[in-house]
């Protein structure tokens, strides 16, 4: 069976994201793969590792600095890659029908795709590949077991979680809980130098929704530090709560 | 028109759904359109004539097989009243359902998806909304002119329409799903802390690090506090990664996104992952050993401290307080 895992490059959670005149001044910024992304890499290297036979094909979409994000998943197991390579911002339903494709180009069985995306904060990438394709999805995923093409998974919904039956093909969106993403060894990292990585132009069509400004979304804050011993720090933050923020409401219940 | 779809659970309706009814109406007024409700579930019945309070019209498509919700199938559904009834705008809650369904139904309606917005308008034909982005630190403006337009709202993002001035009526509407649709099979079903509000739609929020040492700490402390308050209960990764709480229960970026009104932040640190579930809150404290914790440059109220020490007396200023 063939296994797809796309992946993104983003920046790293600590870089500085800056907002100037309403454009995003991403200067400076460090880029990694999405950590999403990287479960997806993982669970298709434990899919195969359970004794099934299948080649695992790392997928990037993004600028060409994107190759390393593609090394690392290569690095970790990925047997080869395909980068889509492309402006840093799409809509996700644009890339979704662009990756799309190359599901289709491959006749990949099962899909990995980050749960949601560091950059955009988007989990629509997911659904929308699955709806380009006619496939089922299963999102916000936390176990997944395959026995032969039929699967079982659990993921996360709005009340708690949920188990799913089905069988192949289908879109899974990875996120923390899966598992625990593998670190590239450096034989592997030497390895993976010489594994296959084919750079095509992204075929995408036009966006749907375009982005039109950005404002920073750091609020005025009080920032009062109450001293005292725990005690009357307690109560003072309980009067404070109650007279000045207003937002203690009476006891009642 | 405007379309909104009304989630419900144990028979009433979530109250994303009144946010979405308040979001609805503005986008209604201001283009003249007609606005209406989509309630889909098991028996959606006393949830319709709730939401018939509301709005002038709701769509009800029933059938044994849509609870618990399917994503495929809510899609079919969405897709289908979307078309039958000519929305030009379909809103969708940002709730895990939403977000899994929403993109699928812009996807086959050939429309755009806005996502997870904090608001939405008209602007001439165009439809724009604000959107948190790379972890919440930057809100963008996206805008779209496409012919349908599906738009998750921020739970919690909008506040909650009141009651409308005159009934609404009810509509049945019969949808072709296909077997295809119910391809995937639910099975068992884990319910998160039953009796307990639910964390996205918390008035409060209070949130508990892995400085309370155990999961019997946490219980005591972060839980007892959350039901003296009528609280949602968080946590931080590392607690839900310790294994002391559910996934379910996690706040920032991999977990859920809150913002009530009053944030208690109980030895966490305050990571950018963190923040970016937490950062909308109307009022934060922070009490952690650390003064040189992150979580304290977006509090309004800060105790340096140890939470043993002083969520205990917070517990005690709370049973004085009257």
């Amino acid at each position: 069976m063939k296994i797809l895992t796309i992946l993104k490059q983003v920046p790293d959670a600590e870089s500085r994201v800056r907002v100037q005149h309403g454009s995003l001044d991403l200067t400076g910024a460090t880029y990694v793969l999405d950590g999403m992304d990287e479960y997806g890499v993982e669970a298709a290297l434990r899919v195969r590792e359970s004794g099934v036979d299948a080649e695992i094909v790392a997928v990037g979409y993004g600028p060409a600095a994107t190759d390393q994000a593609v090394r690392t998943a290569l690095a970790m197991g990925a047997d080869r890659a395909v980068l889509l390579e492309g402006d840093a911002f799409h809509d996700p339903l644009t890339v979704a029908l662009a990756l799309a494709d190359v599901v289709r180009e491959e006749a990949a069985d099962l899909v990995f795709v980050g749960g949601k995306q560091a950059d955009w904060d988007s989990a629509a990438l997911g659904p929308a590949l699955a709806e380009a394709l006619g496939w089922a999805h299963v999102d916000w995923t936390t176990a997944f077991d395959l026995d032969g093409d039929a699967f079982e998974a659990v993921h996360d919904v709005d009340d708690g979680s949920e188990t799913l039956r089905g069988r192949l093909p289908v879109v899974v969106t990875t996120q923390q809980g899966l598992n625990e993403p593998r670190y590239p060894t450096l034989p592997n990292i030497m390895k993976a130098r010489r594994k296959t990585l084919d750079t095509r132009a992204a075929d995408v069509g036009q966006d749907r929704m375009v982005v039109t400004g950005h404002a920073g979304t750091e609020r005025e804050r009080r920032r009062v530090m109450l001293d005292g011993d725990a005690r009357s720090a307690a109560g003072e933050l309980v009067r404070r709560l109650r007279d000045e923020a207003k937002v203690l409401r009476e006891e009642g219940r | 028109m405007i379309l909104i779809v009304a989630e419900h659970a144990h028979g009433a309706a979530r109250k994303s759904a009144f946010e979405l009814v308040a979001a609805g109406r503005t986008l209604a007024a201001a283009t003249g359109a007609p606005l209406a409700a989509l309630v889909i579930g098991a028996d959606a019945s006393s949830v319709a004539t709730e939401l018939a309070g509301f709005v002038p019209d709701v769509h009800v498509v029933a059938d044994p097989a849509l609870e618990p919700m399917r994503s495929e199938m809510t899609t079919r559904a969405v897709v289908h009243a979307a078309e039958a009834l000519g929305a030009r705008v379909v809103l969708v809650p940002g709730s895990r359902s939403g977000q899994s369904y929403g993109p699928r139904v812009a996807m086959r309606l050939g429309g755009a998806y806005l996502e997870d917005v904090t608001d939405v308008s008209f602007e001439g034909t165009a439809v724009v909304a604000q959107r948190p982005t790379y972890l919440a630190r930057v809100s963008a403006a996206v805008r779209t002119e496409a012919e349908r337009v599906v738009v998750s709202v921020k739970l919690g993002a909008i506040a909650v329409a009141p009651l409308a001035d005159t009934t609404g009526e009810v509509h049945r509407l019969d949808v072709p799903f296909s077997d295809d649709d119910r391809r995937l099979e639910p099975g068992p079903r884990q319910a998160a802390a039953k009796g307990r509000v639910a964390l996205e739609e918390a008035d409060v929020v209070v949130c508990g690090g892995r400085g309370f040492g155990s999961s019997e700490a946490f219980e005591r402390h972060v839980v007892g506090l959350a039901d003296r308050l009528g609280a949602g209960v968080g946590a931080t990764r590392a607690v839900v990664d310790a294994g002391w709480r559910p996934y379910g229960e996690q706040i920032g970026q991999t977990g859920k996104a809150v913002a009530p009104s009053l944030y208690l932040a109980l030895a966490v640190s305050g990571a950018v992952q963190h923040l970016s579930g937490m950062n909308r809150s109307r009022v934060i404290v922070a009490v952690n050993k650390d003064a040189d914790a992150p979580i304290f440059k977006v509090a309004d109220y800060g105790i340096v401290g140890d939470v043993l020490e002083v969520v205990p007396a917070l517990e005690e200023a709370l049973a004085g307080r009257d």
